[in-house]
């Protein structure tokens, strides 16, 4: 094996290039379609890296010589600016907005910016868990304010230096100035300056107004984009330590179960096979650690999985042996046909049904999903001396640092976490349970070793996302407005995966847009029904929203077609008059939850609902000529994550059932937006994960085992079906920054059902979509449907 | 099923002879288990760590790289068939990485979380090796096998077409 190693917190991305243009990706396109290709300023080349050293111990030489004035930032003498990202990239540009504002507040110049990834220290950086759409919601104001005080500081440096007061000077672009006499001085002449001063007083902190910034809502290139076009770029199985093994995990089929007997001849058998270790299965409920199973540990990534293949394991399978999601479907659809928790309660939804002119019921369903995130889960680990050293894609380093303490019973402060590059993560990489697998075989063994989930590992022993029944029963008065709202959902919790005897979703946790609606409906109930965990439960990506915006979204369109209402004209009308509320003090359960934000900065505005439909409503050409049969429009609109997101979907749909979507309008209210081609690339993803739930994907259990097992038979959405014209429109706004990987999936999910519904008159109530659409032409009934 | 010719050694020789084979323009030898995929010993022997392991069974196209001109999954390409073969991975793809996919998908910012693209990259390199001006059904057609989570096709269409536009 090539000793070839690859140190990712060493690593200097080239220097990153400035493309602050305002040009939208509309006219960006438009640029590429009329002629040539408009080149991204700078030399984009293979920037190659010296091979680092190979001792774990190694400094990194840069970090000792430079000067930390600030936790995200330090400075070299040279006039390197390295800022620091605490945040895990997946895909959704946080290594290039985090530095972008940062280097943007402190004026430096961004061909010497490099950015480094931080180690998993949140005492140091504050929260580093990447998910929930946190990381410029929570740090928008911590960057601004980290940029400017290093300005400050620079600016008084300067200004000592010449003897002139600080007023006097100003910092533009890697140098500070002195207005009067134009003299200029470079940031990294004043680092020796700089370290011997105090901090700026607050005062003297000013955060840039809009008109200053250079590139903050404006466009930037990502810095990553030369690793990741030459395969440079270092993701979790990418980090080759000396010595190191690979280790091949067989995993207890079933959830909770254990092994009995293990045979290993065979496996010792296979050349390049060097040790056979049982990992015994973790206390149920098992939270963030290893599920067990019998690990084959070998000096290849191929031998180790040959090994594997050949181990022959005798299993007891636990209590989940009998589990069959076709009857638990039944079991869920059966509990919300029954009086759960309220999680919100306004008025008496009873009597207004009971006195509405029409009451309309509609029964929902979506599956368990998996996050599949095309890098399978893989860890690198060094355990030796009682310390700890782990590279892995992980999206909470500090929960990893934390978990692999608490499993190999050792301090905090002996786990080292490096976050390499994440091939995807979706919420599955802030679980660390493969992280401790690695830490364990490596003290096992006495060397470096990675753990390699294959795809089939990542399948079958996932943290799922829940399967979930919804029922919605509405009142409609005479004229079709909406009087009563009645909506019972249940679903396993992810709580289970952390607690015995969890009988189900909080009610708190509706308020990830269940209860939360900005709907304008003077009697409403929503409701958490009971639900039993059988298998492990996590975090995906819009987590329950996905189905709150599937259900909800359908069952919107459900009614404005009972009320023969244009779908876009009912979603208005339903939002009723532009109002605030504070869902804490207007109905909700406590403690209220809206995604770890006050509902005084964030309170339900029906106003900023309204904005965006009416944007999509008018971008998509909604009230256009109408389609022809087999195609047709779905609207929806969703506020999660603290952000308001409308969708149009245009489906087409062929006679065999496939669904193709030909164009897709989106419009987002996120409050300010830092990096809006990132976030219009978020938007773009969001109603392509969307088409895989919808359209696509399914986990199904027989027996207490995953049925699926890899690609073949876990579909994903795939180029041939994605849209091909896809418009992003972001309300400009300076208001506190709400989610954007998130928000995007839930509306996205309501209207391509919408959308297909308009197309075929087939109202799909269960998901996925699958081969239900097969023959739609041909069946009864199908010609109601809407435009 | 792909054929795979059978490497029987001639007779009288017992254990075969290594397998000789041209990497991004330097030889390489293999005597390893010729069962082994080609994937890893780009991956494990070569630290060749651009061409991504993403399902191992051909489903998904992260690990696609050309084998004597061709787009080829390399996690199913066995070694015992690669005698002779030259192979170009995302490393080797142009002496700069700057082949006109490279620099329109830094154009148009296709990377999400950037773990597919080598292989879609290898791919939409032999697309336009062999069809300078394709269409979106072309390029629909010849990317169908190639999986992104995190929906970066729309991008990648675009990217494609600003490629060819660029080698007119």
């Amino acid at each position: 094996m090539s000793a070839r190693r690859s140190l990712p917190w060493l690593r200097v991305p080239a220097p990153a290039t400035v493309h602050a243009t305002t040009n939208t990706r509309r006219e960006f396109l438009k640029q590429l379609g009329t002629g040539g290709l408009l080149v991204v300023a700078g030399t984009v080349g293979v920037r190659r890296l010296e091979a680092a050293s190979a001792s774990l111990t190694a400094p990194d030489t840069s970090e000792a010589e430079a000067w930390e004035p600030h936790a995200y930032i330090r400075l070299d003498e040279d006039g390197t600016v390295t800022i620091i990202c605490h945040r895990s990239e997946m895909g959704q540009g946080i290594r290039t907005t985090m530095p972008m504002i940062i280097a943007d507040e402190m004026e430096a110049d961004w061909t010497r910016c490099r950015v480094v990834q931080a180690l998993g220290d949140e005492p140091k950086y504050g929260s580093q868990n990447t998910d929930g759409s946190t990381s410029i919601r929570d740090f928008l104001p911590k960057y601004r304010e980290a940029g400017a005080t290093v300005r400050a500081l620079l600016e008084d440096s300067a200004a000592r230096e010449w003897g002139v007061a600080p007023g006097d000077v100003v910092a533009q672009n890697g140098v500070v100035r002195h207005t009067a006499s134009g003299r200029t001085i470079t940031f990294g002449a004043l680092v020796r300056t700089a370290r011997t001063i105090p901090m700026p007083v607050a005062a003297r902190v000013r955060v840039k107004t809009p008109v200053e910034r250079r590139w903050e809502g404006k466009t930037m290139t990502s810095i990553d984009l030369v690793p990741m076009t030459t395969g440079t770029a270092v993701y979790g199985a990418d980090v080759v330590l000396p010595g190191m093994k690979v280790a091949v995990i067989a995993r207890p089929p079933v959830w909770g179960g254990t092994v009995v007997r293990v045979d290993d001849t065979l496996a010792k058998q296979v050349k390049g096979v060097e040790r056979i270790v049982t990992i015994p299965a973790s206390p149920m409920p098992g939270g963030f650690l290893p599920l067990g199973g019998v690990a084959v540990i070998a000096s290849s990534t191929w031998a180790a999985m040959k090994g594997r293949d050949a181990l022959r394991i005798t299993w007891d399978h636990g209590p989940n042996a009998t589990y069959d999601s076709a009857a638990y479907k039944q079991t869920l659809k059966q509990s919300v046909r029954q009086p759960g928790q309220a999680g919100r309660t306004n008025g008496n939804v009873a009597q207004a049904l009971a006195g509405a002119a029409r009451r309309v019921s509609a029964e929902y369903y979506m599956p368990h999903l998996s996050h599949a995130q095309l890098e399978p889960v893989v860890a690198v680990a060094h355990v030796a001396n009682g310390k700890a050293e782990v590279w892995a894609p992980v999206q909470s380093p500090m929960d990893a640092r934390k978990t692999v303490a608490g499993y190999l019973k050792l301090d905090v402060a002996d786990v080292t976490v490096h976050v390499t590059l994440l091939g995807g993560g979706f919420g599955r990489k802030s679980k660390p349970d493969f992280v401790c697998e690695a830490a364990l075989l490596s003290r096992e063994v006495g060397a470096p070793v990675r753990v390699q989930w294959t795809r089939e590992d990542d399948l079958r022993h996932s943290y799922l996302h829940s399967p979930a029944a919804h029922r919605l029963e509405a009142g409609l008065d005479a004229s079709g407005t909406v009087v009563a709202w009645h909506h019972r959902s249940a679903y396993p919790a992810i709580g289970a995966t952390f607690a015995l005897d969890v009988k189900g979703a909080e009610p708190d946790e509706l308020t990830n847009g269940a209860s939360d609606v900005p709907w304008h409906v003077p009697d409403m109930q929503v409701e958490i029904c009971p639900a039993t965990a059988h298998t492990r439960i996590g975090w995906y990506r819009s987590v329950n929203a996905i189905h709150h915006g599937f259900a909800i979204g359908s069952f919107v369109d459900e009614l404005a077609r009972t009320a023969k209402k244009d779908p876009a004209d009912f979603l208005l009308a339903l939002l009723g008059p532009d109002r605030t509320v504070d869902l804490s003090t207007a109905g909700l359960v406590k403690p209220a939850s809206n995604y770890g934000a006050t509902w005084t900065d964030h309170p339900l505005d029906s106003a900023r609902a309204r904005r965006v439909v009416e944007a999509v409503v008018e971008q998509s050409g909604w009230h256009g000529p109408a389609l022809p049969r087999g195609r047709g429009r779905g609207i929806a609109v969703h506020r999660s994550f603290l952000s308001y997101v409308a969708m149009v979907v245009e489906v087409e749909v062929l006679p065999d059932g496939t669904v193709l979507v030909p164009k897709a309008t989106v419009a987002v209210d996120a409050g300010f937006i830092a990096n809006p081609d990132r976030a219009r690339a978020q938007m773009e993803g969001a109603i392509i994960m969307a088409m895989s739930n919808v359209l696509s994907s399914e986990v199904t259990f027989a027996n207490g085992r995953v049925v699926q097992s890899n690609f073949r038979d876990y579909g994903v959405a795939r180029m041939r079906a994605a849209p091909r014209d896809v418009r992003v429109h972001l309300v400009p706004s300076e208001g506190l920054p709400g989610g954007i990987g998130e928000p995007g999936v839930p509306p996205a999910c309501g209207a391509i059902a919408n959308a297909i519904f308009a197309a075929t008159g087939v109202r799909v109530r269960e998901l996925p979509v699958g081969r239900q659409l097969a023959g739609w032409p041909s069946r009864a009934g199908v010609s109601d449907a809407g435009q | 099923m792909q054929h795979q010719p059978s490497l029987v050694p001639p007779t009288g020789v017992t254990m075969p002879a290594a397998i000789t084979l041209t990497v991004n323009g330097t030889a390489r030898q293999f005597d390893g288990d010729p069962s082994m995929p080609l994937l890893w010993f780009l991956r494990d022997d070569l630290a060749l760590h651009g061409t991504k392991y993403g399902c191992g069974i051909s489903q998904c196209g992260a690990c696609t790289v050309h084998v004597n001109g061709a787009p080829v999954r390399a996690c199913q390409r066995r070694m015992q068939t690669l005698q002779g073969a030259t192979v170009t991975t995302i490393e080797g793809l142009h002496p700069t990485g700057a082949h006109p996919l490279q620099e329109a998908w830094r154009a148009i910012d296709v990377p999400q979380c950037g773990f597919c693209q080598s292989g879609q990259i290898m791919q939409a390199a032999t697309l336009l090796a062999r069809n300078a001006a394709p269409t979106d059904t072309d390029i629909d057609a010849a990317m169908n096998g190639h999986i992104c989570r995190c929906g970066t096709y729309p991008r990648i269409r675009a990217a494609i077409k600003a490629a060819a536009e660029q080698s007119k």
